[in-house]
């Protein structure tokens, strides 16, 4: 399903691609703060700052599929968040593992997932506004049956991090594991599924997708649930992590979640974005939060500069795409 | 009055008031049933008058930039960085500003200073997007975090207090027993119907959202109107933010930030459709109201704010279940 009506060669379609400069521009910005700040690249810092950020990594490849299928979804630190409590309050009260945390998390937030899709289909209302909707209804209810308390105390066995240690570094963690698995599995899922070129195609054009023969309420029912599975999945690596649950540890960060995976190249119209692209779009904003903190520049700093990023990226490639039309050639990449 | 709703077949304007209406008073009905003699009282009725306007104007910010398809995600960032620079001017942290000058000289500044920086955000909203061609949303995703950050450095995270009473007034008074933000509120309301029912640039608004190909080939200059859109919206935000610090008696970078997503709540609800091009002043007031009696019923049985956000929620998905069902029933 590759349409490039550009040019065949390889290089130049490397080059025309949105995660090569992406990718320019983190290796410029890394150098900056390397020069400055040689602690940058210590192994210690790169793996704190990919750990800590794990959580919002994770669902930022949620969001990802969520977008190139051409929906969008509001509701996912709502679904996260309800996730964790009901997580949290049965590994508490009931013992457990942590695999049945995982998949406590993972089932609620594939069943709100689920929710969301079949209101979306059903209603033939904007995502957006549905998943406004869902996002009060979730959070809401919620608080209200939960009173929103902080929750604490979980077992000892939640609270191991490391599965593997090496000597005095930091070994491998269940954040990091985690985040590296539903990459590989958002990627696979996308790239090498047919499931996955019909979120492409839905999300390029839902209507000729529909007459081609697939089927856009079970696209959308996966995609969504992938969402909230991804998000139940991050909300108890997060729990993990904090080993508190608090009732606005994850609301109010969709946004930034959003920003981030649309810098790595995703567009709200869908039908296009990558793993890669989210993977570089959201490294960006996360290095170059870090090494603000490393130059010492007061945290007051990050959101002007992370803003300056977002407007800069998105009116770069929307006069980009502008050009484009104008020339006369409409370029749908695909992946 | 627009006859644009042909075609596109969204439900017809005087049904989707009624309807609305009609849920208004049901639930009117229903808590002056459970709260006898409390909830129609006087002093209930002034508190929510109270509590809407702030919301209000902000909920016409959104909806104006909604009617043309878009939306405008930085409403409330441009707001609390008007109101910052409002107060830091008023409590003379701008030294400049505080020279000698008579305290009516400093709060015209003030207020004059507020309005520019919103119309200016405004204004480079509307470049980005009608110049640049960067989708609204996503324009104003990236303007609500630069502002929120630029609000963030000036004042460190710390809130900004102790206003001139006379500015108060805005926020805390009240004139022949209805509170000053209502009229602003109304005020604001009768401006906007004016502007989209009887002026080009209000039917152009309505033409962009239905369709801006068409609109820009018909001779409309669709990148002029769309920046005048977002600088009304701008300045609507900025007017929110007068009304904001006067009742808060202070500023600070995040304050009303939860608003932001219940102005598009709002305005769906109130009938304006999100791809544009329909919906009216009236539909979106009576909205506001409808979850200002949720709001305040809810509050006076005693029952938590969550599930009034929660209640908020579900009332949009019956709203828009209802105007499907009428869609099919048609």
């Amino acid at each position: 399903m590759k349409r490039s009506t550009d040019s065949n060669s390889r290089l130049r379609k490397v080059f025309g691609k949105s995660e090569f400069y992406l990718l320019l521009v983190i290796i410029v910005v890394s150098l900056f703060f390397t020069i400055l700040k040689p602690s940058f690249l210590a192994f210690t810092n790169l793996y704190g700052m990919v750990e800590s950020n794990s959580f919002l990594a994770i669902m930022a490849a949620g969001v990802l599929v969520v977008l190139i299928s051409g929906g969008i979804d509001i509701s996912f630190t709502a679904t996260a968040t309800v996730a964790q409590y009901v997580m949290a309050t049965i590994v508490i009260h009931c013992g457990g593992n942590m695999f049945l945390a995982f998949a406590i998390g993972a089932l609620v937030g594939i069943a709100l997932g689920l929710v969301n899709a079949l209101l979306i289909y059903f209603l033939k209302t904007p995502p957006i506004i549905v998943t406004i909707a869902t996002m009060n209804l979730f959070y809401g209810l919620l608080i209200f049956i939960s009173g929103g308390t902080w929750i604490y105390g979980f077992p000892m066995w939640f609270m191991e991090r490391n599965l593997v240690r090496f000597g005095d570094n930091p070994g491998i963690t269940i954040p990091i594991l985690v985040l590296v698995l539903s990459f590989i599995l958002t990627w696979l899922i996308l790239k090498y599924t047919a499931l996955g070129r019909n979120i492409y195609a839905v999300g390029g054009n839902q209507e000729a997708a529909r007459r081609v023969g697939i089927s856009v309420l079970k696209t959308q029912l996966f995609v969504y649930c992938y969402m909230g599975f991804l998000a139940g999945i991050a909300s108890t690596v997060q729990a993990n992590m904090m080993l508190t649950v608090a009732p606005n540890a994850l609301m109010g960060r969709e946004l930034e979640v959003l920003a981030a995976v649309v810098l790595g190249g995703a567009s709200l119209a869908g039908g296009t974005g990558s793993i890669l692209g989210t993977v570089l779009g959201f490294g960006l904003i996360v290095i170059v939060q870090n090494g603000l903190t490393l130059l010492g520049i007061s945290s007051y700093w990050h959101k002007v500069f992370i803003g300056a990023i977002i407007v800069v990226s998105v009116g770069i490639t929307a006069y980009q795409r502008k050009v484009r039309e104008r020339k006369g050639a409409i370029i749908n990449v695909e992946d | 009055m627009l006859k644009t709703d042909t075609g596109r077949g969204r439900v017809s304007k005087h049904s989707e008031i009624l309807s609305l209406g009609a849920i208004l008073a049901i639930l009117v009905l229903l808590f002056s049933l459970a709260l006898p003699g409390k909830f129609l009282r006087p002093s209930n009725l002034q508190s929510m008058a109270f509590q809407l306007p702030e919301l209000g104007v902000l909920a016409f910010a959104m909806m104006i930039t909604m009617l043309t398809g878009g939306i405008n995600l930085s409403i409330i960032s441009s707001a609390n960085l008007s109101g910052i620079i409002m107060a830091m001017i008023l409590t003379g942290d701008l030294a400049s500003s505080a020279g000698g000058a008579g305290l009516g000289w400093t709060i015209f500044l003030a207020v004059l200073a507020g309005l520019s920086i919103s119309l200016i955000v405004g204004l480079v909203n509307g470049m980005i997007i009608a110049y640049i061609g960067v989708s609204p949303i996503l324009a104003t995703l990236g303007t609500m975090t630069l502002l929120e950050g630029i609000s963030l450095v000036i004042t460190r995270g710390y809130v900004i207090s102790g206003l001139p009473r006379n500015l108060l007034v805005i926020g805390n008074g009240t004139f022949l027993g209805i509170p000053v933000p209502m009229f602003i509120l109304i005020a604001v309301a009768v401006v906007v119907a004016i502007i989209l029912n009887k002026t080009r640039l209000g039917l152009s608004t309505y033409m962009i959202g239905s369709n801006i190909k068409a609109t820009n080939f018909s001779g409309i200059s669709t990148n002029k109107v769309t920046i005048l859109v977002y600088m009304i919206s701008g300045f609507l935000a900025g007017i929110a933010s007068l009304i904001m610090i006067a009742r808060f008696n202070s500023a600070k970078a995040g304050y009303g930030s939860s608003y932001l997503l219940v102005t598009v709540l709002v305005s769906v609800l109130g009938g304006i459709n999100p791809n544009g091009g329909f919906g009216k002043v009236s539909g979106v007031f009576l909205g506001l109201v409808l979850l200002q009696v949720i709001s305040s019923g809810l509050n006076l049985l005693g029952i938590s704010q969550f599930l009034t956000l929660a209640l908020w929620g579900a009332l949009l998905l019956g709203v828009e279940a209802l105007r499907l069902a009428k869609r099919r029933g048609r």
